[in-house]
């Protein structure tokens, strides 16, 4: 019986974001962190739950590692402060934290074995041998290393190495556990096997996860929740399908995946069908929306790729525009168009290839209708 | 390409043989039976028998090992604490002054530190009655202070490339930062530690001129008794000790040089063998 | 709402000031070792450069007098600049340093790039054979060319038996001497920052100028000189700083005409002793140097922050 895997059947993560007597496991309060006159984390402040697998995704210098880093006590917050399971954890020195972090780089101990490594951090806790000889087998169980035990790290590969990182903090069960960029230095195949194992996990054992990374297909399918940062602050918090149909601004909308924008006016407000009028595309376009927004206000249409239909034939959509195919990636399962207007504008279609390309409809050059239903596109006021 | 690469391949040749033709000539005169140390009369080892029947070249050879070892191990001590607090700490107040400490005996004339040391123990005893007169003491701490120089520019440099993830990942699993220096750093920069130990001995066995400075009566280190020597003219038995040291030096070098070459081989081995074998 | 205060369990992080912490130890020791050995010394010069020489023991005025008042006097700066003795010495000595790191650089540079051009295995072999010289003895190599640029050393004896000279070329002695000798002694001091900016350097740079068409002498004019700078400003340093003050060089191989400014030292010291003038000269060579050993601190901090 491994002792790090949740005795009581583990539950799949419920929502805990959605029930309001759920408190949060670990509360960011207000946390910024100044260089001097530059801020890399400018007042954030998140709730996380219990086993979540929380990921904090953006570019390069947004803030995110070093909101990581804040976390993991290698950096104070010139302002703010950190609860964990009600607790405040601002001034605790990383060594007395219950929180452990996996590093990009792996970080493990390169004079000795991979049992060592594991045993490292039991031994600081001055766990009695026998204990601690346990729990290292059954971390190295969970991550498959057991026969590699012995080994120095140089004779590991990557992907064994990352292992190791991961079982060496496992196997102290934190309270919370902080990845920076954990699949970063994988190949593309490993990445997605390793992608399902550490879901695995993290619902195997319980703990909450807060994952570190700038490549938002990853977000997205390791996540529960996301929270999108730009420029040191939270642009958006939400489930991966939020974030991807309910962006609540351009940037992030724009940040994943991708999008076409389209900038017009209100002109008609019936309930929850708004039409808007987008001089871009010499048309009203029709779209529905829960926002609560009069006439006359500037707003953007948004549409995703793939949520427009395109064909030789005239579509009978509620949106339409007609084009010319001046692009055409072919990409195996799907294709990507890109459509110019009579008037000069470029709108990005995919779809998928569901004929075979020997019966492929639209081709280069060709006269296409594009077309899309009202509840297809959003509605930006930023 | 290839013209460049014969430039390269003649100055290379011509390079070492400049290094080397002088020593390689200590070496064979030292077995001239002559006096004449130039004047080759035929081969003899009598110079080396003088060599160790010389008490006072002995007596100094001791004097300068004892002096080197202590310097060694202290200038260790205190260059690895130098180095460690550049490196791994960012900002503190005199860091400035700190730095240009450590840099600046390496590149001062000798006859400056020299001078300003004599100066500071005169003053000193003076003023506390310590140092009480000049000697072993006086010289040892001159020794140290510019081979903690040395060594703490080695470990700083070492330090700076050792992956300093290693240590938060040891303070994140629960080390205090003593104990993480010494189970996680230590051993990692343990070959600039030694390579700091072995440059500091060759320093202060070398070391003439800061020596001098701060010496006293009844203690005449090794170059200083060959310096009196030499500067009437060339002595056969000084080739001798040249080519004891040059001996021992080339063997300490070559063993060290296996050593390494067998370490790079061996791990070399090892990562083609976790490469080989993927998960 | 805020969180409930709870009382952490855990240990708090007082953030004490630097110096009472565990890294002020850490950092004081050495610190305080280098203040009271490397720097106050200096200070000790300066005031002893401004006192007069006596016969007594220190023989040397003290700075405060009987009566509490300041003895101080600039008649040794005066006596330096008055007597041209020095100032031939300096200028002589930065001559001599200057040219003597020119030859090393000359030597040194296509040593260093032949060993980044050198097979792997090779290298390392290279590099052991560059510093092997460097951990004999600096004595015993400066003496060496005694033996061999002696009336009948080596050079002299060779030239001879094979009858290209008749009388013995005057070696020993003269300002040739000492340029062999510094390029000598100092060259491992130039080779080693050399390479070590050189193999920094990546061969894809060259690589690239070449697919654009460039030469391989104009490449490596444009490209790899420039990008090798910082190890030719570190390697001239570490070579021309101590070159100046040297002594055991012009004192084992040069004639009485090649004064440099480190034998004028020793002279002034142990010759005449009168340490109040070798203080001053200590103190002048130290300002003559001043710039460049900043030059050489700043490259180091440069490196340090990379």
């Amino acid at each position: 019986m491994n002792s790090l895997v949740q005795t009581a059947a583990p539950d799949r993560v419920k929502n805990g974001w959605n029930r309001p007597e759920e408190a949060p496991f670990l509360r960011i309060e207000g946390v910024e962190k100044r260089f001097g006159g530059f801020a890399a984390v400018d007042g954030v402040s998140l709730d996380i739950y219990r086993k979540e697998l929380f990921c904090l995704l953006g570019g390069s210098g947004c803030g995110k590692t070093t909101l990581l880093r804040i976390l993991a006590g290698f950096e104070q917050p010139t302002a703010g402060r950190i609860y964990l399971d009600g607790s405040d954890m601002t001034d605790v020195p990383p060594y007395e934290r219950p929180i452990n972090m996996m590093f990009q780089s792996y970080a493990l101990f390169p004079h000795m074995s991979v049992e060592s490594n594991v045993a490292f951090g039991l031994k600081q806790e001055g766990l009695p041998r026998k204990e601690i000889a346990r729990r290292v087998a059954d971390a190295l169980e969970l991550v498959q290393l057991g026969p590699l035990a012995k080994r120095r790290p140089h004779q590991l590969s990557g992907g064994q190495r990352q292992r190791v990182a991961l079982a060496r903090c496992l196997v102290k069960r934190p309270k919370l556990l902080l990845l920076d960029e954990p699949l970063a230095a994988l190949d593309k195949k490993l990445r997605e096997h390793t992608q399902f194992e550490l879901m695995n996990i993290q619902e195997e054992v319980g703990i909450t996860f807060i994952v570190v990374t700038h490549d938002q297909e990853e977000a997205m399918s390791l996540s529960t929740r996301i929270a999108v940062m730009d420029r040191g602050q939270i642009v958006q918090v939400g489930t991966p399908t939020e974030i991807y149909e309910y962006p609540e601004t351009r940037f992030t909308a724009n940040f994943i995946g991708s999008i076409n924008f389209f900038d017009g006016r209100i002109a008609r407000v019936e309930g929850e069908n708004l039409t808007v009028a987008v001089p871009q595309l010499g048309r009203d376009l029709l779209v529905r929306s829960k926002k609560e927004l009069s006439p006359g206000t500037e707003v953007c249409v948004a549409i995703r790729p793939e949520k427009i239909a395109i064909s030789r034939q005239p579509l009978d959509l509620p949106n339409g525009v007609k084009g010319k195919v001046r692009d055409l990636g072919y990409l195996g399962s799907v294709s990507v168009y890109r459509v110019e207007l009579e008037n000069g504008c470029l709108i990005k279609v995919t779809a998928a290839n569901t004929l075979h390309s020997a019966e492929r409809e639209v081709d280069w050059d060709d006269e296409v209708y594009l077309g899309w239903r009202a509840t297809s596109a959003l509605v930006l006021t930023e | 390409m290839r013209r460049r690469s014969w430039f390269l391949f003649s100055a290379l040749c011509f390079g070492f043989a400049f290094l080397y033709v002088p020593i390689l000539s200590l070496i064979v005169y030292s077995f001239n039976e002559s006096r004449l140390v130039t004047v080759w009369s035929g081969f003899s080892t009598r110079w080396y028998v003088q060599l160790f029947r010389d008490p006072q070249i002995i007596d100094a050879a001791l004097l300068s090992l004892r002096i080197a070892a202590v310097n060694a191990t202290f200038a260790v001590a205190l260059g690895t604490l130098a180095g460690l607090a550049i490196s791994r700490f960012q900002r503190f107040p005199g860091r400035m002054l700190f730095t240009g400490m450590i840099a600046a005996p390496l590149v001062m004339p000798e006859v400056i530190t020299g001078l300003s040391l004599l100066l500071l123990f005169v003053t000193l005893e003076g003023a506390i009655g310590w140092p009480s007169g000049r000697g072993v003491t006086t010289i040892t701490i001159a020794h140290i202070t510019f081979s903690m120089a040395y060594v703490a520019v080695i470990v700083q440099s070492r330090l700076s490339s050792m992956d300093a993830s290693l240590e938060e990942a040891a303070l994140d699993l629960g080390a205090r930062p003593w104990k993480v220096f010494f189970v996680i750093t230590l051993p990692i920069i343990a070959p600039a530690l030694v390579a700091g130990w072995l440059l500091s001995f060759t320093l202060s066995l070398d070391d003439l001129v800061i020596a001098s400075f701060v010496s006293g009566p009844g203690a005449s280190t090794l170059p200083m008794v060959v310096f009196s020597k030499v500067r009437l003219g060339v002595s056969p038995d000084v080739n001798a000790l040249a080519t004891i040291i040059v001996g021992v030096v080339t063997l300490a070098v070559g063993i060290s040089g296996w050593l390494m070459i067998r370490n790079e081989r061996r791990r070399e081995r090892d990562i083609q063998a976790a490469l080989a074998a993927r998960d | 709402m805020s969180a409930p205060a709870v009382k952490a369990p855990y240990g708090r992080l007082r953030r004490l000031p630097f110096w009472i912490s565990g890294r002020g130890a850490v950092a004081g020791i050495p610190y305080l070792w280098l203040l009271l050995f490397f720097l106050l010394p200096f200070g000790i010069v300066l005031k002893i450069s401004v006192a007069e020489p006596i016969i007594a023991q220190p023989p040397f005025t003290p700075l405060f007098g009987p009566d509490g008042s300041l003895q101080a006097t600039l008649d040794n700066y005066r006596f330096l600049l008055e007597d041209s003795l020095y100032l031939i010495a300096y200028l002589n000595s930065l001559k001599l340093a200057g040219i003597s790191t020119l030859l090393c650089l000359l030597i040194g540079y296509p040593m260093a790039y032949g060993i980044t051009r050198a097979p792997r295995a090779t290298r390392n072999i290279l590099l052991l054979l560059v510093i092997l010289p460097f951990w004999t003895s600096f004595l015993l190599r400066v003496y060496a060319w005694m033996g061999i640029l002696r009336n009948n050393g080596l050079i002299n004896n060779l030239l001879m038996s094979l009858g290209v000279i008749e009388q013995p070329i005057q070696m020993m002695n003269t300002d040739f001497a000492i340029y062999l000798g510094i390029t000598y002694s100092y060259l491992p001091f130039m080779i080693l920052p050399l390479y070590a900016a050189l193999e920094r350097l990546s061969p894809d740079l060259v690589e690239a100028a070449q697919d654009l068409g460039c030469r391989p002498w104009k490449a490596f004019v444009t490209i790899t000189l420039p990008l090798s700078l910082p190890g030719i400003i570190a390697g001239c340093l570490l070579v021309f700083i101590p070159a100046v003050g040297e002594f055991v060089i012009p004192s084992l191989l040069g004639g009485p005409d090649s004064l440099m400014i480190g034998r004028v030292l020793w002279d002034e010291f142990f010759g005449n002793r009168d340490w109040p003038v070798a203080s001053a000269v200590a103190i002048a060579l130290l300002l003559v140097l001043v710039v460049p050993i900043m030059l050489f601190q700043r490259m180091n901090l440069r490196q340090a922050r990379s």
